[in-house]
């Protein structure tokens, strides 16, 4: 186990209780159970459809579950428009397609939310944002747009821009699906420095290598469920569901 | 251990780039390609020959021929003995009836002729992003300026008109930061009305303070007509276009219910109809006693009409964005109100501006229509006093080529421009 | 493992009414609801007072009473003894006639344009451009007038006709081109002339037969028999025979020049023709926009893809190019033929009368019946522009790609 797998406190961040939820009449979550302590990183991987982006756009509440319970950071998501936006503010979402805004330069990108939700002055958002912009390895690029820049540059400053809220859990939506394969690792190594740097992830991804580097638990799902959960180490080399085998042969085949 | 042939092989100078061979025939040769590569090309090509020449050599001569100086028609006949030409003086003699109509006075002429030329220096800006953004600042003062110029009056009624909207943004934004978008908007409407009432004191009081002959709506004619139609209507629809595509995209079944009938009931009517019902009817659905001016009525129906179009164009604009930046703006926090106007409404607007600008061109031509309800635009002007003068019954040719030249200028102009724009917009997103 | 205490039924406070996402939405709508409500109350309630002042009210009485006016084109049976009802059902067939042959040839005339537009003739194409940029950027209401005072002044008077030295002639002693209009032969209807309709009828189906026919030869035995001049015989043969063997059941009634004008046959009037003419071809710049678009926006790749099998260019665009283009085509080519029926309203302005000119303005200025002619004028183009929107949705509908 890696350094970064050390740090786990015991505080929960977040509790999902015998979630389910339905498109129309299409089960596509099924009895989700999950606590994820505070300092955790966890990568849930599976087949395509199987509902595991699903699963962390509804922790954010940008899905919406019609039963079981989902309290993030001690908010509960109910209907409530006021703990949906607390507990957005303190979640940060990074996309596979980046959706930076493309009509701002970098640095208004990061202001944005700062200034227009936490109404910080934009002196001080500024700061915030060039100083995780350096974190990420791209302060030079404050002032251009999006459209300039490398897919992995755009990565990077999506997560930067998350970071400048301030959340206390990321949420990672397939971050390296889109990029071309010489960009994928500048965002892994930003993502594993935001592990080292204590931050509880959640991270849907294909990016094995990355699970057995920084992960503290892999879950893997599929047609709706938790199929098996394991420490990274046990989970690859001794998987015992035959769903889980059949998934990992075919992605660790090649 | 057979003789296998050597396969490595390296390249240490690389080729630089020469010019390429010289082609064996120049025009001859693309003539033949273009233009007579088969029988049906040939048979068409010889064909449309014959057309052009046959309509180049009947109307230029006429054009050629043609009479300037005359004061009727039938002296431009006995100038012309016979032959056959062109009687271009109805052009010199009425041409400045034909763009400003029959009873604007002639003193007054610079001031819309000015308000044209600022025109083209107020939407400057808007149009090629290139330009200095501070010239903004001056489209923004240009409504109330070209107001003033063209409906005369004293300067204070667009200055106070404009101070009560910079009044009621500036309510509105103080507001909002505090409290909410909601008590937002109440306050900068307060605030607007507020500074209106008072001022509408003040320009009553002081009715000849920098004052322009003020001049009457049903004064305004000719060509000059068509254009202040076509940009008022079209600017004051777009506000009004961005509130209902909004409504119609949303998930409220009532107010997408509301947006949806409006527009199309709107888009399903002539808009001719709708201009009847400015003239006949409109009036009886204001308080008794209010007489609002046939311009403005007609006004009033041709922005709703043009707002429903622009609300179709703007739709697809909202729906070409995508889902990514309604999720993004939604994990970051930020509302509906500062979603839209942050993030969605700017990109939105942006991709629909080739349409909105199709739009705009059809209701200029549009604008030709209140001719039928007896106002005097520049098609009224031509059927009406123009025909009926004694001095020109019977000429129609110069009269209506002078008007297709003059909307083809600005329409094509318009569509180029459109054009232009579109090619930008492709290259923007890499 | 920790669990919050949350109590999932809380009180119902005032403050759920915006705050909640399952009462927001609903509280938003009624205050939307309230608003109208409100300006449709005040509208209406002004209305009234300004109808009572003005000693009206709103009755529809007037539809049954005597028109008291002629109307020039009338397609159906009217006199002027006849009702406003009637009157306006007139006007209505005017519009649906100048509309459905302004349709027709703006197609033609657009397709045949667009397709030239994007021809390698460097000639034709300028000129097709020139066309399409001349006509669509000039308004509609300029084009009819001029059309109409050109056909006025250009084309002859009924009465050059006459005479053995005469100054015009007609086309084949049958089509008068004169300038209060056109005079065509009337189609006299004999005994068993439907067996010549229905043979015409049936030779349509027997032509669409055939090919199928030859089509399912193709797959089958991969034989290819010529279609093109079998497909005009089986068109032309079986009714021109049927039409002959029952002794000519048509007649033809040929306009004949009888004191100062034509008299019989079929009186198409100028105005009708000039606003056809200038409908078509305004419209047809459109729509030949639209074609371009359509075939142009079809990817190179798939002319690439198909020349790489082997097809030659004629068989790529029938069977590849334009059955894609015809799904980018149609639904503007529609909601030209709804501009089409909207601008027939422009009738107006020559003299023909459609129903903007019966309902909308005899009628209208007669009766002084301002607010009921209008409603159910815009009732009518309503009516058809939700049809053909309708039509649209179900061609839309029918030709979508399927995806996953």
């Amino acid at each position: 186990m890696s350094e970064a797998q050390m740090k786990v406190s015991d505080e929960i961040a977040i509790s999902i209780e015998n979630m389910n939820k339905w498109y129309g009449t299409f089960h596509v979550l099924r009895d989700i159970n999950l606590d994820v302590q505070r300092g955790e990183r966890i990568v849930i991987c599976g087949p395509s459809g199987s509902g595991k982006s699903t699963l962390i756009r509804c922790i954010n509440a940008l899905e919406e579950h019609q039963k079981g319970s989902i309290t993030v950071d001690g908010t509960l998501l109910s209907s409530d428009v006021k703990n949906i936006d607390k507990v957005r503010s303190e979640v940060g979402m990074c996309f596979q397609h980046f959706n930076l805004f493309p009509h701002l330069t970098i640095l208004e990108n990061c202001t944005l939310a700062p200034i227009w939700v936490r109404k910080t002055p934009k002196k001080e958002a500024e700061e915030t944002a060039m100083h995780f912009l350096e974190k990420v390895k791209i302060p030079e690029q404050a002032d251009k747009y999006p459209g300039q820049l490398s897919g992995g540059q755009q990565q990077r400053v999506a997560i930067a821009r998350s970071l400048c809220m301030k959340p206390r859990i990321m949420l990672f939506d397939e971050p390296t699906s889109a990029l071309d394969p010489e960009m994928i690792k500048e965002v892994l190594d930003t993502m594993i420095e935001l592990a080292e740097d204590g931050m509880t992830m959640l991270c849907v991804t294909h990016e094995m290598g990355f699970a057995r580097q920084v992960a503290n638990r892999v879950i893997f799902m599929d047609a709706g469920q938790i199929v098996e959960q394991n420490e990274p180490e046990e989970f690859f080399n001794n998987p015992q569901s035959d769903r889980t085998k059949l998934f990992l042969s075919q992605i660790l085949g090649h | 251990m057979s003789d296998t042939p050597n396969l490595g092989f390296v390249r240490h100078e690389p080729i630089p780039p020469s010019p390429p061979p010289v082609q064996q025939a120049g025009a001859v040769k693309w003539v033949r390609e273009n233009l007579f590569s088969n029988w049906i090309n040939s048979i068409l090509t010889i064909l449309s020959i014959y057309f052009v020449a046959k309509i180049i050599l009947a109307s230029t001569p006429w054009m050629w021929n043609g009479v300037w100086t005359t004061s009727s028609l039938r002296e431009c006949r006995e100038v012309l003995q016979g032959t056959s030409g062109a009687c271009w003086s109805v052009l010199t003699e009425r041409w400045n009836q034909m763009l400003f109509g029959f009873q604007y006075p002639v003193e007054a002429y610079w001031r819309p002729t000015l308000a044209f030329v600022l025109l083209l220096v107020c939407i400057a800006p808007v149009l090629f992003q290139k330009l200095p953004r501070k010239m903004l600042i001056f489209s923004a003062i240009y409504p109330f300026l070209a107001f003033w110029l063209i409906w005369g009056g004293t300067l204070l009624t667009p200055v106070i008109v404009g101070l009560s909207l910079i009044a009621g943004y500036m309510a509105f934004v103080k507001t909002e930061r505090l409290i909410g978008f909601a008590t937002g908007l109440l306050s900068g409407v307060v605030a607007v009305a507020l500074v209106l009432y008072l001022g509408s004191f003040v320009t009553a009081a002081l009715s000849g303070f920098i004052a322009l002959e003020p001049v009457a709506s049903r004064d305004m004619g000719g060509f000059m007509l068509n254009l202040i139609l076509g940009t008022v209507c079209v600017s004051l629809s777009i506000p009004l276009g961005i509130v209902l595509a909004l409504g119609r995209q949303s998930n409220m079944p009532i107010i997408k219910g509301i947006c949806v009938v409006f527009i199309e009931f709107i888009r399903g009517v002539p808009l001719i109809t709708l201009l009847f019902v400015a003239n006949v009817v409109l009036s009886y659905f204001f308080p008794p006693g209010t007489n609002l001016d046939l311009i403005l009525r007609v006004i009033i129906m041709i922005t709703l009409f043009s707002a429903a179009y622009i609300a179709e164009v703007i739709r697809g604009g909202l729906a070409a964005l995508p889902r990514g930046q309604y999720e993004a703006a939604d994990s970051l926090g930020l509302d509906y109100p500062q979603a839209m106007r942050l993030i969605i409404l700017p990109q939105a607007l942006k991709i629909s501006i080739p349409g909105i600008v199709n739009v705009a061109v059809g209701l200029f031509k549009d604008t030709t229509l209140v001719s039928v309800i007896s106002m005097f635009d520049l098609v009224g002007m031509i059927r009406g006093p123009i025909s009926s003068s004694t001095a020109w019954t019977g000429i129609y040719w110069e009269l209506y080529l002078f008007a297709i030249l003059l909307f083809f200028v600005v329409c094509y102009g318009i569509s180029q421009y459109s054009q232009w724009l579109e090619r930008q917009l492709r290259t923007d997103h890499h | 493992m920790s669990s919050t205490t949350h109590t999932e039924a809380s009180k119902f406070s005032l403050s759920m009414l915006i705050n909640d996402t399952r009462y927001r939405s609903t509280t938003f709508q009624v205050i939307a609801l309230i608003g109208l409500i409100f300006a449709m109350g005040y509208l209406v309630s002004n209305l009234l007072s300004n109808l009572a002042d003005a000693g009206l009210n709103i009755s529809w009485r007037f539809f049954g009473e005597t028109a008291g006016y002629d109307i020039n084109q009338m397609p159906i049976e009217y006199n002027n003894q006849m009702s406003h009802g009637r009157a306006s059902m007139v006007g209505a067939v005017n519009t649906l006639i100048v509309a459905f042959l302004a349709c027709v040839s703006a197609t033609v005339l657009g397709v045949i344009a667009g397709v030239l537009r994007l021809s390698n003739n460097w000639v034709v194409s300028k000129l097709m451009a020139i066309y399409v940029e001349a006509f669509r950027n000039v308004p509609v209401l300029i084009w009819i007038l001029i059309i109409f005072l050109v056909m006025s002044n250009v084309l002859p008077q009924p009465r050059e006709f006459r005479g053995d030295a005469a100054a015009s002639a007609m086309w084949f002693d049958m089509i008068a081109f004169t300038n209060r209009g056109v005079y065509v032969p009337r189609m006299i209807m004999g005994d068993l002339s439907w067996l010549v309709v229905a043979t015409f009828v049936l030779s349509i189906a027997g032509v669409f037969a055939f090919r199928r026919y030859a089509r399912n030869l193709l797959f089958n035995t991969g034989r290819l028999i010529p279609t093109l001049l079998p497909s005009i015989g089986i068109f032309i043969i079986p009714t021109v025979l049927v039409y002959f063997i029952l002794g000519s059941p048509i007649g033809l009634e040929s306009p004949e020049l009888k004191g100062f004008n034509f008299k019989g046959g079929l009186h198409l009037r100028l105005s009708l023709i000039a606003l056809w003419f200038a409908l078509a071809i305004y419209t047809g710049a459109f729509i030949a926009e639209n074609v371009r678009a359509g075939i142009q926006a079809i990817s190179h790749g798939q002319t690439e893809a198909a020349a790489a099998l082997g097809m030659r260019p004629g068989r790529i665009m029938s069977l590849i190019i334009l059955p894609q283009a015809l799904r980018v085509i149609v639904p503007p080519l529609i909601s030209q033929y709804l501009n089409i029926t909207k601008n027939s309203s422009l009738a107006i302005a020559v003299g023909y009368m459609d129903i903007t000119g019966t309902l909308g303005g005899i009628t209208l200025n007669q009766t002084g019946r301002a607010i009921e002619c209008i409603l159910v004028l815009m009732l009518f183009y309503l009516v058809i522009s939700l049809s053909i929107s309708a039509i649209m949705n179900v061609y839309n509908n029918a030709m979508k790609l399927k995806e996953r």
